[in-house]
């Protein structure tokens, strides 16, 4: 019994409570953080020119004037209950508001663009790792290297000048949200969702060639060609899922990557999306959106990763009855 | 006579490598019966294994490989066809049993998928058909408890069941030639005579042709018809297995055997080892490949390349014999008859 | 692989031939691209592909020149890319003594033109002027001494701190491990540039400010790997025996440890150099890193914003080129390093 309960809560337990230990500390330290902005809060919300009881009544309002800890401590409480605080600058809406407005856009982009990039990227993987050292390969090696120096920005600013500004294709600088119709909305998603794309799919092209390489030499896949299957069969039947396992790895650091290419790609083609917001509040210097949606993006990052640790049972039966 | 089902005609296999062209296999040929059994026995690295895969047609012409000579299987030549009629013939006609049934089954994929998948490409026939088809193959390469089996992943399965497993999918399309590769190197003892035993019974009642690639001497000695010894790509020496193995010609053939221990021998007895390696395929020796490593060597073996002859002597009333040596181990070499292939 | 190909026929060129088509295609390329940059006849589109296809064509044809003087391939794109590594680290550290035009005193810049067009070499302006009258060859120099200062400090700070973090969490386990791991896990919890975005709401936007924020994306990775590194290690016998013969574990740490480490380590603090330079610039394209008027790529990008770069393509080309080459050449350096000294890392 007691030996059960231990392996249980080593497998269970022991990452759950580190999961909460990473997120407490991540509210910590971006309350902390902000709670050192430069500048007096009340200035930022009244403007100049006040006089000094109105500034401080602000102050005592807000909270400002207790010690941190307290602040943290009401912060965290009004965070677990769903509230993420108000906006310092007008309009003067939730925190929770403004993000449940601009999550549905980032979110729609970081999807679309991961789709984009796997669509991408896995025919391209599996034609290169055929072809390994032939023609094909090498343009694929290099073009893909090429597109991982290229930052996200300038691969959207090259996108606008061909395909905006030279051949006229896409609108751009607008948002359709889905519920005003879905071809509106998807014509605009696909450039910033393209721009967000071609990044990712370099990565996982040269990621998933390099494994596919590895497998296409095992015993299994020859013993695949000698019972007849044909190439293309034997590339997605047999090969492609043993060779996904960094794909997937690196799926989970791309997402990092991903929301900052979203913040980016949202700030180039104007979209009023996570990134939008948090860029405009920085600049502004209001911080409850800014700790608000750094938290929220923080726990949407976690959370994705730790499924995605969990994902390597569906990939690879072996890994399957240690951790069931 | 009638005609065989695989005859090989003077096979070569080259791949071109950074080092120079390595000649993996230099001018082999062969052929196989219905029914007949064929041992390919050499050290490791002379090249039976990639004769195996040249055989099947699996290692073909490709930016960094040169096959020539002929490997007519039913009269076609497996290497003239197009990739996806070769790819018919896969299945029907030839299957392979591969070494390592640890490496040679995706870990990916469950037991049944490996076998239903090869039955419905070959025979299109339907899900529900090929599982009944799997089933009844599990139960014929003597698995407990088929229809369990199949749901499972490869890792579930001891070794000696894997390679069971490797078997069946090989056999389920009723393969007229069966390329056995190494069957049983990678398995325990005990499981080995139990492979090579299910092999031949399968063979036998199938009537199928076999080619028993193996460098394990007691493996291919009670289980084929003929043998065919392979040193550096080339025939040393071939026969009927029982007396090849009884009375070896070739030097090379007699070291193997020397190597082998025997129940017969005194304890103690000191095994002889063949000295020395194989030569580096891609700067082959000029004469005789065996030279550097021969007891028997002579002058002329260092310049002279030994053709493959019919020998007769002591040994010829138990079947043809052929030797590719210039000093044979029982008899001198009566040449009766120049051998026009192998060069 | 799978499928059979046609045999190769591996023609071996002779010096001459290598010789001549090499000097033809380098020729022929560099007329190509160059006219492709100048020409106003071809869309957008249609120009940049030409002149990709142009610089492609130059450097095969180098790359047979190189190959018939050393008698065997040589990789051109490597060497370039050293070049250029070379020559943009060399500018950087030498700027001020350059002979280089205004960069930053938009006041002296008032009595320039402004976005005036790249006039070439021995013009007043070789690559034009921005929407302030300054230099924009000056400003892309004075650009890669920032964005290149601010990512090597970064990558120092990250380097030594991350590294000695990870190889004493590797090597003494235990609780302290634990800690590191979750403080790390912490900081790799927030995304990069939301953590940067949320650094720049706080720091002031210095170049020590920036290079201190950019080392802290730098830590949890070069923690994670000296660490793995010295628990490999920590486990070799010679080590395990002399800790338990009592050795000083100073001395071991030191001796023995970081001499493995410091090599994967270095590897990819040259593939960490690229990604900062990546982050310094879209830090500062978004108006929250280094602020004008002192140039970094970054802004000098942005300056192409909102019609400025349809009108005036160079405004963003000169950064952008150049960004991309510095980003490039450190990722090829960083990849070559890795290879060769930490392969277990080097998937890309």
């Amino acid at each position: 019994m007691g030996w059960e309960i231990s392996s249980v809560a080593r497998r269970f337990l022991l990452p759950v409570l580190e999961l909460l230990a990473v997120l407490f500390l991540v509210s910590l330290g971006v309350f902390l953080l902000l709670s050192l902005v430069p500048g007096d809060p009340a200035v930022a919300v009244l403007g100049e020119g006040r006089t000094p009881a109105e500034y401080d009544a602000l102050r005592e309002q807000l909270g400002l004037n207790d010690p941190l800890m307290t602040r943290y401590a009401d912060w965290l409480g009004g965070v677990l209950n769903g509230d993420l605080g108000t906006s310092l600058v007008p309009p003067q809406t939730a925190v929770l508001d403004r993000i449940a407005s601009a999550l549905p856009v980032s979110l729609e982009l970081a999807v679309l663009g991961l789709v984009m990039a796997l669509a991408m990227a896995l025919p391209l993987a599996m034609w290169s790792a055929y072809h390994q050292g032939g023609r094909a390969d090498r343009a694929i090696g290099a073009v893909t290297f090429a597109l991982l120096s290229m930052p996200s920005f300038l691969i959207g600013l090259i996108l606008i000048a061909v395909l905006v500004n030279s051949l006229g294709i896409f609108p751009r600088n607008e948002w359709v949200r889905p519920g005003d119709g879905l071809a509106g909305n998807l014509s605009h998603a696909f450039l910033p969702a393209l721009t967000i794309a071609l990044m990712e799919a370099a990565m996982f092209t040269r990621i998933l060639r390099n494994d596919l390489v590895t497998t296409l030499h095992e015993d299994f896949i020859l013993a695949a060609r000698a019972r007849g299957m044909s190439p293309l069969r034997v590339m997605v039947s047999d090969a492609l899922r043993p060779s996904s396992f960094s794909l997937v790895t690196v799926l989970g650091l791309s997402i990092g990557r991903l929301v900052g290419s979203t913040v980016i790609v949202e700030y180039l083609f104007a979209l009023p999306g996570m990134g939008k917001l948090v860029i405009d509040a920085a600049n502004q210097g209001n911080y409850p959106v800014v700790q608000g949606a750094v938290l929220v993006i923080a726990v949407i990052y976690v959370g994705s990763n730790a499924l995605i640790d969990r994902s390597y049972g569906l990939l690879d039966p072996r890994t399957r009855r240690a951790r069931a | 006579m009638s005609t065989p089902l695989l005859e090989v005609v003077d096979l070569r296999t080259v791949f071109h490598t950074t080092r120079g062209d390595v000649r993996a296999v230099d001018g082999v040929s062969f052929s196989l019966m219905a029914g007949e059994t064929l041992g390919l026995v050499g050290e490791s690295g002379s090249g039976k294994s990639v004769l195996g895969r040249s055989v099947m047609g699996l290692i073909t012409n490709g930016a960094t490989t040169t096959v020539s000579g002929q490997v007519l299987l039913e009269g076609t030549d497996v290497h003239a066809l197009k990739p996806s009629a070769r790819r018919k013939l896969w299945g029907p006609a030839v299957a392979m049993v591969f070494q390592d049934p640890m490496t040679s089954l995706n870990p990916v994929k469950r037991v049944g998928t490996h076998l239903t998948e090869t039955l419905r490409r070959h025979l299109r026939c339907s899900r529900s058909e090929a599982t009944e088809r799997a089933v009844d193959l599990l139960r014929q390469v003597g698995i407990p408890e088929p229809a369990r089996r199949l749901a499972q992943y490869p890792h579930e399965l001891s070794g000696g069941m894997r390679q069971r497993v490797v078997i069946a999918t090989a056999l389920a399309c009723d393969p007229r030639l069966l390329i056995a590769d190494e069957p049983t190197t990678a398995l325990d003892v005990t499981v080995q005579k139990q492979i090579l035993d299910l092999l031949g019974s399968l063979v036998a009642e199938r009537n199928m042709a076999m080619l028993l690639v193996s460098h394990d001497l007691g493996a291919v000695a009670g289980r084929t018809d003929r043998v065919q010894v392979m040193y550096a790509g080339r025939t040393v020496e071939s026969g009927e297995t029982r007396p090849v193995f009884a009375a070896p010609e070739h030097p090379y053939t007699e070291a193997l055997l020397a190597s082998i221990p025997q129940l017969s021998h005194p304890p103690h007895t000191v095994l002889r080892a063949i000295e020395g390696n194989p030569p580096d395929m891609a700067r082959p020796p000029a004469g005789c490949r065996f030279a550097p490593r021969c007891g028997r060597v002579g002058e002329d073996c260092t310049d002279v390349l030994p053709m493959l002859s019919v020998v007769l002597g002591p040994s010829q009333r138990e079947g043809r014999r052929e030797v590719a040596c210039h000093h044979p181990v029982l008899t001198d070499p009566v040449l009766t008859e120049e051998l026009g292939h192998g060069r | 692989m799978l499928a059979p190909e046609p045999v190769i026929v591996r023609r071996r060129d002779t010096r001459a031939v290598l010789l001549v088509t090499g000097l033809l295609l380098l020729a022929a390329g560099s007329a190509l691209a160059v006219w492709a940059s100048g020409t106003t006849v071809l869309v957008t589109l249609v120009r940049m592909l030409v002149l990709v296809a142009g610089i492609l064509a130059a450097i095969a044809g180098l790359g047979r020149l190189a190959r018939a003087a050393r008698g065997k391939p040589v990789d051109v794109v490597f060497w370039l890319a050293m070049a250029w590594l070379v020559l943009i680290l060399g500018a950087a550290a030498l700027a001020p003594w350059l002979p280089l035009g205004n960069h930053d005193d938009s006041v002296a810049g008032l009595t320039a033109p402004i976005f005036a067009p790249p006039g070439g070499l021995g013009a007043d302006h070789p690559l034009g002027t921005n929407n302030y009258g300054l230099d924009v060859l000056a400003r892309a120099v004075f650009g890669a001494r920032t964005s290149i200062l601010v990512a090597l400090l970064a990558v120092l700070i990250g380097t030594v701190v991350g590294g000695l973090v990870g190889m004493v969490s590797g090597f003494v386990r235990g609780t302290t491990d634990r800690v590191v791991g979750v403080l790390s896990n912490a900081l790799l919890a927030v995304p990069p540039l939301i953590l940067l975005i949320a650094l720049g709401t706080v720091l002031d936007p210095s170049i020590r400010s920036i290079a201190f924020a950019l080392s802290l994306l730098t830590i949890p990775s070069m923690v994670r790997l000296a660490r793995a590194n010295t628990i490999t290690v920590a486990q070799r016998e010679y080590v395990l025996a002399a800790r338990a013969l009592g050795a000083n574990r100073m001395r071991l740490l030191l001796r023995e440890v970081l001499p493995n480490v410091v090599l994967p380590v270095l590897s990819l603090a040259v593939v960490m150099i690229s990604v900062l330079v990546v982050a310094e610039a879209s830090l500062s394209f978004l108006g929250i890193g280094i602020e004008q008027p002192t140039p970094t790529w970054g802004n000098m990008i942005a300056e192409g914003q909102g019609g400025v770069m349809e009108e005036n393509p160079f405004i963003v080309v000169v950064p952008g080129i150049c960004l991309f080459l510095t980003v490039f050449s450190f990722n090829l350096l960083g990849e070559r390093a890795q290879k060769r000294w930490d392969p277990r890392s080097a998937k890309l």
